[in-house]
């Protein structure tokens, strides 16, 4: 949908902030062009992090039907590279620069069944459709998997709009999802939307393929923001440019790289396409490969990655305490 | 129907094309496993038929490098393939092979438009999907009621459909540019009624006592062998918003009692229009003749057709002219007579749909 994915900026005006779950901010934007924002739609926002502007993308969880207000949900991750601290630090009157809605994962009206999985945060980028389900009295599952009650947002909320059609799974409730239990439910003709962690939607997507269900049935929405292992800083060499880069927690290697001034090419900057591959010569360490491009058999392989979301680490088991005492993972690449 | 607008585009020379409704993209018979491109309402559309025969509407772009996808071919249960470099979607929009990688992006999909398929037409709706009911399809029943016979054809017309509905729902024109067919001068004299609510405007024009029209006597002829005399003879326009119009036809003996509901003395047509915008400046005129008598010759079928082919000829050279004229001067004015009642609710009916999808453009 290439026509639908011109990015028009225009200013944002911050009109209400609150705080909605544990580390999740609910901010009201007023756009300056306003937009109708269809289902499934986000925006991208311009955020500033240690004084450079880095663009991020979040899903519209509400908006006026004319587009004039359009509302985000963002969660602090301590971890993350930083452009969730400045959306948590934004009060009214704060003017940023914004798209008007893109679409990357559109509803498609009139499937048989839906099943609509949001894991955590990924919750925002299902409320609206969930709504337009709801509206056309479509045959929908909603499932709301989290962590704890103080940190789902907007459970309350949906479990009063969409009753005996939201199911919700708490793992500390003891309640936790079942994959294979929920995948078992779709039939040939469900189409299942999906929004949350990578772990959650790998065990989607492996449930899916084993049960031999269409999928091009399976949609889902990826801003390369999560991955197997917490992130670690890391080297990464290219001998043939004879550069040696330390990569930061908060940034992805291939930011490191432009950084240093290797000549990059890259478009979706979020693991779909594969433009920013790299061939990987050595490792010290493990790949935790945070793209949808590479198949598992590929990603199995270490002999690529996808460098603008893809990170190296030193653990094994995805615990920042596990991460090697010996230094950090070090990556040797060849760039093309 | 509530509000009331004073400040009118209504006289606009051309006027946008609402969305959120269903046009003909084309005829059943055209769509079929072999892809084909149709533009309508300005976008450019890939349809074609599954394996279970069921009409799919694509943007006619394939999500890589926009090449046509109607010069794919199709595969499998329902899926096409892009000519270039052979992404495969199926008839949602999804892709389902990329040939090159061990993977799909996620992201590559082209728009899936919802299609209908009803009287002897393939339906589009290319706005808000979410409001794609197919309860609103216009009411065409004559194209394939087993009381109605007859048939059509497509005139890819040089102008802004607005203009084809003018000439539809104003009909002394015919004294003019149909002289040799259907024109005759008691149609400009004779009084006119005309009615709307909010979907439908109806023109009535009846006129009783007169001669019948070379096309009318023949007519007759087919039903009443050697007829002689005068006739009553109706128009009844009825249009259906946005680009549907049906108009009802016929005459009777003269005096028989049409005009109170017998029509048994006579002969009954529907013409048949559809009117879907290509562009701002042409349309696709989907029309089709359907009679009530002698339902199974095909004879008259074939004479009925062609002879409203030459009629309809007459038009499209008109509508041609008048575009080119409209193009020509562009600092001149519309300006309206009493018989453009019509076509004026029409428009009025367009401009409120237009205004409705929040598309309607001031003095646009
Ligand atoms: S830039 Fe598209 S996958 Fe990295
Ligand atoms: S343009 Fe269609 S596959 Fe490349
Ligand atoms: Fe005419």
């Amino acid at each position: 949908m290439a026509a639908t994915n011109i990015e028009v900026w225009q200013l944002g005006t911050v009109v209400e902030v609150r705080n909605i779950a544990a580390n999740v901010q609910r901010v009201v934007l007023e756009p300056s062009r306003p937009k109708t924002a269809e289902p499934g739609s986000h925006i991208d926002v311009m955020v500033s992090i240690d004084g450079h502007q880095d663009k991020r993308s979040y899903s519209i969880v509400e908006s006026a039907e004319d587009g004039t207000q359009l509302v985000i949900s963002v969660l602090k991750a301590p971890l993350s590279r930083g452009g969730s601290l400045f959306i948590h630090a934004l009060q009214p009157g704060d003017q940023l620069e914004i798209t008007q809605p893109l679409q990357n994962f559109p509803l498609r009206v009139g499937a048989q069944r839906y099943i609509l999985l949001a894991g955590g945060i990924g919750i925002t980028a299902m409320i609206n459709m969930a709504q337009v389900l709801r509206n056309l009295k479509a045959d929908y599952t909603f499932v709301y998997a989290g962590r704890n009650r103080a940190a789902m947002a907007y459970l309350e909320e949906l479990q009063d709009l969409h009753g005996e059609n939201l199911v919700v799974h708490i793992d500390d409730e003891g309640t936790s999802l079942d994959v294979d239990a929920l995948v078992a439910g779709a039939t040939e003709d469900t189409e299942l939307y999906m929004c949350g962690p990578i772990r959650l939607m790998d065990a989607v997507r492996r449930s899916w393929t084993e049960r031999g269900l269409s999928y091009p049935n399976l949609r889902f929405e990826t801003f390369g923001n999560s991955g197997w292992y917490d992130p670690e800083e890391f080297v990464v060499k290219v001998p043939s440019l004879g550069l040696q880069v330390l990569v930061g927690p908060g940034r992805s290697m291939l930011e490191a790289l432009e950084d240093a001034g290797a000549d990059m090419m890259f478009d979706c900057r979020k693991g779909e396409c594969g433009l920013c591959e790299v061939r990987i010569l050595q490792l010290e360490g493990a790949i935790d490969h945070r793209d949808v491009f590479y198949s598992s058999r590929q990603k199995n392989a270490t002999e690529k990655m996808a460098c603008c979301v893809s990170r190296a680490v030193t653990s094994k088991t995805g615990l920042t305490a596990e991460a090697s005492p010996s230094g950090p993972a070090i990556v040797t690449i060849e760039v093309s | 129907m509530t509000e009331v607008r004073t400040q009118s585009s209504t006289t606009n020379k051309v006027l946008g094309y609402p969305l959120d409704v269903w046009y003909v993209a084309a005829w059943d018979k055209e769509v079929t496993r072999k892809p084909m491109s149709r533009k309508v309402a300005g976008r450019p559309l890939a349809l074609y038929r599954t394996e279970g025969g069921k009409a799919v509407a694509l943007a006619d772009a394939c999500w890589h490098r926009l090449a046509p996808l109607s010069l794919g071919k199709t595969l499998g249960k329902d899926q096409i393939q892009c000519p270039y470099h052979g992404i495969v979607y199926n008839s949602a929009g999804r892709c389902v092979s990329m040939p090159a990688q061990e993977t799909i992006n996620p992201s590559a999909t082209v728009p899936s438009f919802p299609v209908v398929e009803r009287h002897r037409y393939v339906w589009v709706w290319l706005g808000d999907p979410t409001k794609a009911d197919p309860e609103l399809v216009p009411d065409m029943h004559q194209l394939d009621s087993p009381e109605w016979a007859g048939d059509g054809e497509t005139i890819h017309a040089p102008c802004n459909f607005q203009l084809v509905l003018d000439n539809l729902m104003d009909l002394t024109h015919e004294e003019f540019i149909h002289s040799s067919s259907i024109g005759q001068e008691e149609l400009s004299e004779s009084d006119f009624v005309v009615t709307h609510d909010d979907g439908t405007v109806t023109v009535s024009r009846w006129m009783f006592n007169i001669d019948a029209p070379p096309f009318w006597l023949k007519n007759m002829r087919d039903k009443f062998p050697g007829f002689e005399g005068k006739v009553d003879r109706w128009q009844i326009i009825t249009f259906r918003s946005p680009s549907v119009i049906n108009i009802d036809v016929g005459v009777t003996k003269a005096g028989t009692g049409a005009y109170e509901g017998d029509r048994s003395q006579g002969v009954n047509g529907f013409v048949m229009n559809a009117i879907t915008p290509e562009s701002d400046k042409s349309c696709h005129y989907f029309w089709a003749f359907m009679r009530n008598y002698r339902l199974d010759s095909q004879l008259i079928t074939t004479q009925l057709r062609d002879g409203v082919h030459g009629v309809f000829g007459e038009d499209e050279a008109m509508l041609a002219a008048q575009q080119a004229a409209i193009d020509a001067n562009p600092d001149y004015e519309f300006y309206n007579l009493n018989i453009d009642a019509g076509g004026m609710w029409v428009r009025r009916l367009i401009e409120r749909q237009l205004e409705s999808e929040g598309r309607l453009v001031p003095g646009a």
